[in-house]
């Protein structure tokens, strides 16, 4: 394995630290420049999925499918890939999509739930798409009992399976184990996204790569929920200096980082103290910025909400239990209602 | 039991079957005549025979003969079973309260559109988050317009069957429609999560309505407060885990924007008649099927009429 797939997942998991309100304009120069520097997946959706604009995830600026025609119009030799969560996005979702031209379905459940993702992953194949399942909060269980979800995926027709660690949670021995178990135990591919929580995102994407991942996710200037995720261009950057380039140049994506992306969102890739909690206590990262907003509409400390939602075993989706908590953080202050 | 008890059959021995038999046999109106499987093994079959139950192993053909054309059918297979079976009933002249998706009969949640739909032959359930939440909608829409509602329905992991798991899109579906056709939402939308949390934890459903300007906050929450007691009459377990939350935007739905809206945060505990108090989703069903089924017989007593 010399190799590896790069998907770049700036205009889907990005999305979540912009609260969803990429334009067609941002989505057209993005695809643009990862295009032109070789990248050749990139997803574009709502951060939740297809189907995920929502009161409960937020709603997005822009309609999904012009996204998408914007996106599918740029993309030039790179595929165009959606996510979608069964439970918050429905096959129309995907058909729709695949009618816009998109190339890849990641079929997204908890690590525990491969078995509502068998329509989804059957419908993709169906419409000549290529299908990926995605297993969220992978640091939530074993290797062995990863494996046995991944190949419930595989069984289904997924062409590659992801390690996800959602939560930014993992050690690079914990992202290791998993790819290698997948590895072993799959006929398919094995891909790993990567979280920054802990700061370690490069290295557990470059921890897998040793052990054979063919599938890499990042975002540009790790644009992303929490810390956000594995920096795109870092990740090139550092593969580079083992001789290892997939076919992407380094300096388009650094400049097209400064140039297009940074602008957005100027301070990403902090690890602040509630960034950290969320790698350290295991909470979905997509929860940072609805517990901060919780914790300003409810007067409760965002840190208080994210180690409660962790207590509580709180998973991917559950956005709605952020207020949940916070109400009742809130009245235990205050007193019963 | 009252010997003038109308009889019912359930159709479908699994844990929603069964579950259902145990809240029928506590029924004044309703006398459980039989329930029906497809498989001989059945722990289903086997506590409903423990129970004196007459049981059948071989599908709804071997029963349907002998049932009274009073009989009100309970169908607690699938929504592809009921399809095929909704003929069946309707040839026999029986009544059916459908716990499928399959949706043959018009939707019906008791609290809200039961007295529309008393004279039909074929009702259907919707779904456990489509009987949480469109009491909500409905009690807010009584207030207020409601131009896009949502719902977040989570249950454990361990109560969400096989049938659940395969067609997780009908359910969002199925909800979603439901929150415009009987909840009176402009447009609806339903998500569903499956936690898989040790122990299980209990249905938990954040209902969403975005509001238009000029609402009267007090009475929006008296209504939803109403409502959530009427639940309570055949759903103790039904109950608010805090005051409605009222929140201004604007917000950017999909029915345009939006100045306001209220957030109700519920939670479902189940009776533990067969399945355990954490899968509150599926005692919302059996308690609904029967407040249903009961008010079905009542209502034919009652007029003496022939259903429609």
């Amino acid at each position: 394995m010399t190799t590896f797939r790069l998907t770049d997942s700036t205009l889907r998991d990005g999305s979540h630290a912009l609260s969803h309100q990429f334009t067609v304009e941002e989505v057209r120069a993005v695809v643009r420049g990862l295009a032109a520097a070789g990248v050749k997946v990139i997803e574009v959706s709502h951060g939740d999925g297809l189907g995920g604009s929502s009161f409960s995830f937020g709603f997005s600026r822009c309609d999904e499918a012009s996204l998408l025609k914007a996106a599918v119009a740029e993309a030039s030799s790179a595929k165009i890939a959606v996510l979608l969560l069964p439970g918050i996005g429905v096959k129309d979702d995907l058909v729709r999509a695949a009618d816009i031209g998109v190339g890849v379905a990641r079929v997204a459940t908890h690590c525990t739930e491969a078995d509502i993702s068998a329509q989804h992953i059957g419908l993709a194949r169906e419409l000549g798409l290529e299908a990926i399942g995605f297993l969220m909060m992978s640091h939530m269980v074993s290797p062995d009992e990863l494996l046995e979800q991944a190949k419930r995926m595989e069984s289904y027709g997924a062409d590659c399976v992801y390690v996800v660690d959602s939560a930014g949670s993992m050690t690079i021995d914990d992202a290791r184990a998993r790819v290698a178990a997948l590895k072993a135990g799959l006929d398919t591919q094995v891909g790993i996204h990567a979280h920054n929580n802990l700061g370690l995102a490069v290295g557990i994407s470059m921890g897998s790569f040793d052990e054979g991942v063919d599938q890499i996710d990042g975002c540009m200037i790790g644009l992303g929920a929490g810390a956000g995720n594995c920096p795109t261009e870092v990740l090139v950057a550092a593969l580079a200096r083992r001789g290892i380039t997939a076919g992407i140049d380094p300096f388009s994506l650094i400049e097209l980082a400064d140039g297009v992306v940074r602008p957005l969102r100027p301070v990403q890739g902090v690890i602040d103290g509630d960034a950290l909690v969320l790698g350290y206590a295991g909470v979905y990262g997509s929860f940072h910025l609805h517990a901060k907003r919780a914790s300003e509409r409810f007067g409760v400390k965002t840190r208080d909400i994210l180690l409660e939602a962790g207590r509580r075993g709180v998973i991917g989706g559950q956005e709605d239990m952020i207020i949940d908590i916070a109400v009742e953080l809130a009245n235990r202050t205050q007193g019963d209602w | 039991m009252a010997s003038d008890a109308t009889p019912a059959l359930i159709v479908g021995s699994g844990n929603i079957g069964t579950d259902l038999m145990y809240k029928l046999l506590r029924s004044r109106t309703l006398r459980l005549a039989a329930m029906v499987g497809i498989d001989p093994e059945s722990p289903g079959l086997a506590r409903a025979r423990a129970q004196g139950i007459a049981t059948s192993h071989q599908g709804v053909d071997d029963v349907l003969g002998s049932m009274h054309h009073n009989t009100i059918v309970f169908e607690a297979t699938t929504a592809r079973a009921h399809v095929a079976n909704a003929a069946l009933y309707a040839d026999a002249g029986l009544t059916a309260v459908d716990l499928t998706p399959a949706g043959v009969g018009p939707s019906v949640v008791p609290t809200v559109n039961l007295d529309q739909h008393i004279d039909r032959t074929n009702v259907n359930l919707i779904t456990c988050g489509g009987q949480a939440a469109i009491p909500i909608v409905a009690a807010v829409r009584q207030t207020a317009e409601v131009p896009y509602a949502e719902i977040v329905s989570t249950v454990a992991s361990v109560s969400a069957g096989p049938g659940t798991r395969e067609n997780i899109d009908e359910f969002t579906r199925t909800t979603s429609r439901a929150l415009e056709l009987v909840g009176g939402a402009g447009i609806g939308k339903a998500i569903m999560i499956l936690n898989p949390a040790v122990p299980p934890i209990l249905m938990r459903n954040t209902v969403f309505c975005g509001l238009g300007g000029g609402v009267d906050r007090e009475a929006v929450t008296e209504s939803i407060s109403k409502m959530v007691s009427e639940v309570q009459r055949f759903v103790p377990g039904y109950r608010l885990k805090a005051p409605p939350v009222f929140d201004d935007g604007p917000f950017a739905t999909p029915a345009g924007p939006l100045p306001g809206r209220v957030t109700v945060l519920l939670e479902v505990e189940g009776s533990g008649d067969y399945l355990p108090p954490y899968a509150g989703n599926l005692d919302i069903m059996t308690s609904a099927a029967v407040r249903v089924g009961e008010a079905l017989a009542r209502s034919r007593i009652r007029t003496g009429a022939a259903p429609r």
